[in-house]
């Protein structure tokens, strides 16, 4: 929000414009609140201060419409303040109407610099004409005895100066253009540390690498704390629900309760922005559609009065805002009877559709229920448009709903939407990265898992994943890199086939994705890192390409686009519900659980690597390490073996019981070279139960996997032996 | 007078308002991108920027750079707000021009240029024709 207004600056208006505003908001809940508790005579001076301050303000400013304006809330307050006349429905109404118009005047202060026009004297005289109690009048929200006992007010007549909110002095205005200006710069900053980490690689100084190290730490600081500087509540966009929640309940004649809980739920300012209308849809929706009228509620056996709850809380590096209502609930007959009525399905499809499913049918465009067109909601754009503005935002929307006891929506989005952790892959030579978001698991496709592990049913390939059936997908297919793969017949499942071709004998990964509630499995040829990257939007010429998601700059300066998981699985048709129908089909057999050694870092963390990746397991005397250049070294076999500490690679530090003469070593060894991973204990071989979720952000860690009851993390090995052996492979290859 | 910013692209001279131009730079490593149109030669890096970067030979209908010619340079144009690049031959100079240029397309030049050309300027050894910036970089809005 930039005031660029012709004429000389007017800083005084400025402050008075962003003062203002902020004022309005709390005057709103407190009036709000006013209802509640009339007699609250804490919220009474709070409110009169408030207008009362705009009041001298606008007339220090010459902006006399405002002035006047306010002047005459300012008598009703005052008397209301001084229990001469008590708050009426009616009262609270008016200075509601009083807020939104001070609310506009200021917008066009705003705008133009000037006062417009527009003509208050209704409302003017609609203030004034409140200010006596009239026969009329109508009941009261308190009892007049219970005002007229209360004490008098107290005499002292506030001044603008002491009736500011009690500023706290320790903090400072802030632009928010300047705060995206540094995020912008701190965006640039973890770019170039990124090159600056990738070139220092190759470097034998250590000097340098601590200071790299140092510097590498310090941004990732500086990164977290201006992203702290963008947070700003939940409550910024829910504070003008309860507003929104009176005036259309009052209009449509339900009775709603409003709660709230973790109102201090913090989030990015640019993903606040981009829920609010979206929220705001929602809460309507659940009024006009969710919450039935009293008597019918009533009939029900429930309360008169409804429940609206908002519930926002973290999980997981997400955002999960949760519109909760006790209404009448979503009626999967009805929403199939709409669906086929507007020909979105088939009686069939429907037919074969869980309630579940068929309630998700309302995200579909040019849905609609309300049966009556009202002007609340129910013009047919609502939903669909809810669901793709938060999927905009690489969010998603689900609702769960029973009939009769109500619905929940619940919103996932994500914290930030600058700066994402993403997984850098590569295919026919190029790289790519996926935000780590979508990413479920990572599959090795090796030795005997090598693309002849890769099966075709009714021509579509799939891959066995620990029983279930999981429809692939080639990227380097996808992108128009190879010709779409035809040369492997159908009839060839199993993978046993005499000549294995040269194409099954690649290794590679599949990258296990999950789409719209959809898993399935991007084949590439090579995974690479997990990084934080900068997202920057692509140009006018690529925007009709849209399994990209945009573009970031890696730490050697190269530029990779972003795949975007949901559009790649779309163009492929795995999303179809065939492809559901070929997981289903699961066969028994088989369900290969991959053997994990656990190991102990040091402090009780534990750590799994794949059994496939351990040659050997042994003990050696901590004498017989010896440092080369920074390195560590051991003799092991008559050859140097280079070694590397898990607990110092994966940053586990322990209590310095470590200084014990012996040493784990687990060693890997391909061909003619060796590498040792020195761990605290051995602890077990495990088989790793559940699907590894990786979204730890390290270099050498793939995941994590459930062993027995623990969440251990998953070794990457190739990275954990490049750390100890920076060229291990490419000699050996 | 017109000044224009010169550079080669096969046999041709062209130019472009050298108040477009934002800067040259020296070949930058190319990101293709898949499934783009073939007239996007891909993505680079400009100090942190991402940029597309367009094949001005491919654009105007030109068959590619024989090979072992000399890296291309990029023009970085900036209209409507966005830079994009233009790959190119070689860099010319600024060439002011103070005549009317022709409007018709010279028959010396390939007809299918003709939609992309602003005008024709005769210097003293060769023709300099003056693209339309806009026009060349309007490809695609459609298809999108």
């Amino acid at each position: 929000m930039t005031p660029s207004r012709p004429g000389p600056a007017h800083q005084d208006t400025d402050i008075f414009l962003v003062e203002s505003h902020e004022n309005l908001d709390q005057l709103n809940a407190d009036l709000l609140a006013l209802e509640h508790d009339p007699t609250s005579q804490d919220l009474l001076d709070s409110i009169f201060r408030t207008i009362h301050t705009i009041k001298g303000t606008s007339g220090f400013l010459a902006f006399h419409r405002l002035e006047q304006l306010t002047h005459a809330g300012e008598s009703l307050l005052s008397r209301l303040r001084d229990r001469t006349i008590a708050p009426t429905d009616q009262r609270t109404s008016a200075l509601l109407s009083l807020v939104d118009a001070v609310r506009e005047m200021l917008g066009q202060i705003e705008r133009t610099g000037v006062e417009s026009d527009t003509d208050q004297s209704e409302l003017v005289s609609r203030l004034a004409g409140l200010l006596e109690d009239q026969v009329e009048d109508a009941v009261p929200l308190a009892p007049p005895s219970n005002s007229a006992a209360s004490a008098p007010a107290p005499g002292s007549t506030p001044t603008p100066a002491d009736g500011r909110r009690s500023v706290v002095e320790s903090s400072v205005r802030v632009d928010v253009e300047l705060l995206d200006t540094l995020m912008r710069m701190v965006g640039e900053l973890v770019l170039s540390r990124n090159q600056l980490v990738s070139e220092l690689e190759d470097q034998k100084d250590t000097a340098l690498a601590r200071s790299a190290q140092r510097l590498s730490l310090v941004t990732s600081e500086l990164q977290e704390q201006v992203m702290k500087t963008r947070m700003q509540p939940v409550d910024t966009v829910w504070s003008k629900l309860p507003r929104v929640v009176r005036d259309l309940s009052r209009q449509v004649g339900r009775q709603v309760r409003l709660e709230m809980e973790g109102r201090d739920t913090e989030l990015d300012r640019s993903v606040l922005e981009a829920i609010k209308d979206p929220l705001t849809h929602l809460v309507r929706n659940a009024i006009d559609h969710g919450i039935e009228p009293p008597q019918k509620r009533v009939a029900a056996g429930k309360e008169a009065e409804g429940t609206l709850l908002l519930r926002a809380y973290h999980e997981a590096g997400q955002v999960h805002l949760e519109i909760v209502d006790n209404g009448a609930g979503i009626d999967p007959a009805v929403i199939a009877a709409k669906a086929l009525e507007r020909g979105l399905a088939s009686a069939a499809e429907l037919e074969r559709m869980s309630a579940r499913e068929i309630i998700q049918l309302i995200f579909l465009p040019g849905f609609s229920t309300a049966s009556a067109i009202t002007n609340v909601s129910g013009r047919g754009v609502g939903m669909d448009v809810v669901k793709t503005r938060i999927e905009g935002i690489g969010g998603s929307v689900d609702v769960i709903s029973h009939k009769g006891t109500g619905s929940t929506f619940r919103l996932t989005i994500p914290l930030t939407l600058a700066i994402i952790p993403a997984l850098t892959i590569g295919c026919a030579g190029r790289r790519y990265a996926i935000p780590q978001v979508s990413v479920l698991e990572l599959v090795r496709l090796s030795g005997e898992h090598a693309r002849g592990g890769i099966e075709h049913i009714s021509g579509a390939p799939v891959y066995r994943l620990r029983g279930t059936l999981l429809p692939l997908v080639r990227l380097d297919e996808q992108l128009g890199l190879v010709p779409v793969d035809t040369q492997i017949s159908p009839t060839t499942t199993g993978g046993e086939g005499a000549d294995p071709e040269p194409e099954d004998a690649r290794g590679g990964f599949i990258v296990v994705l999950q789409a719209e509630q959809h898993r399935f499995g991007l084949v590439v040829d090579d995974v690479l890192d997990t990084q934080e990257i900068v997202v920057k939007p692509l140009g006018r010429h690529l925007k009709g390409l849209p399994m990209y998601a945009g573009a970031t700059i890696l730490g050697d300066g190269s530029v990779v686009l972003i795949l975007d998981a949901t559009t790649v699985a779309r163009r492929a048709d795995v999303l179809a519900s065939t492809a559901g129908t070929a997981s289903t089909g699961v066969l028994e057999e088989s369900t290969a659980i991959d053997p994990v050694l656990v190991v102990e870092l040091a402090g009780g963390r534990q750590a799994a690597i794949p059994l496939d990746m351990v040659t050997r397991l042994e003990e050696i005397p901590q004498s017989s390490i010896e440092k080369v250049g920074g390195r560590e070294v051991v003799q092991y076999r008559g050859h140097i073996m280079p070694m590397v500490r898990l607990a110092t690679l994966l940053g586990a530090y322990g209590d310095g019981s470590e200084a014990t003469d012996r040493v784990q070593l687990v060693v890997y060894t391909r061909g003619e070279r060796s590498v040792g991973f020195a761990v605290e204990r051995i602890i077990d071989i495990a088989t790793e139960r559940s699907g590894s979720r990786s979204d730890i952000d390290d270099h050498a860690l793939l995941g994590s996997v459930v062993v027995g009851e623990r969440v251990v993390e998953l070794l990457d090995v190739h990275a954990a032996v490049l750390a100890a052996d920076p060229v291990f492979y490419e000699e050996a290859s | 007078m017109t000044q224009l910013s010169t550079f080669h692209v096969g046999k041709y001279l062209f130019g472009v308002e050298v108040a477009l131009v934002q800067e040259i730079v020296r070949m930058q490593p190319i990101t293709p991108v898949p499934l783009s149109s073939p007239e996007i030669a891909g993505l680079i890096n400009l100090r942190g920027e991402v940029l597309t970067a367009v094949d001005l030979r491919s654009r105007l209908g030109l068959p590619p750079p024989p090979t072992g010619a000399r890296p291309q340079v990029n023009v970085v144009v900036r209209v409507d707000d966005e830079p994009v690049s233009l790959l190119v031959d070689e860099i010319g100079g600024v060439q002011e021009v103070d005549q009317v240029p022709f409007e018709s397309t010279p028959s010396t030049v390939d007809p299918g240029l003709g939609a992309l050309l602003v005008g024709a300027y005769t210097l003293p050894d060769q023709l300099l024709l003056a693209l339309d910036a806009r026009a060349l970089l309007a490809l695609h809005s459609a298809a999108a």
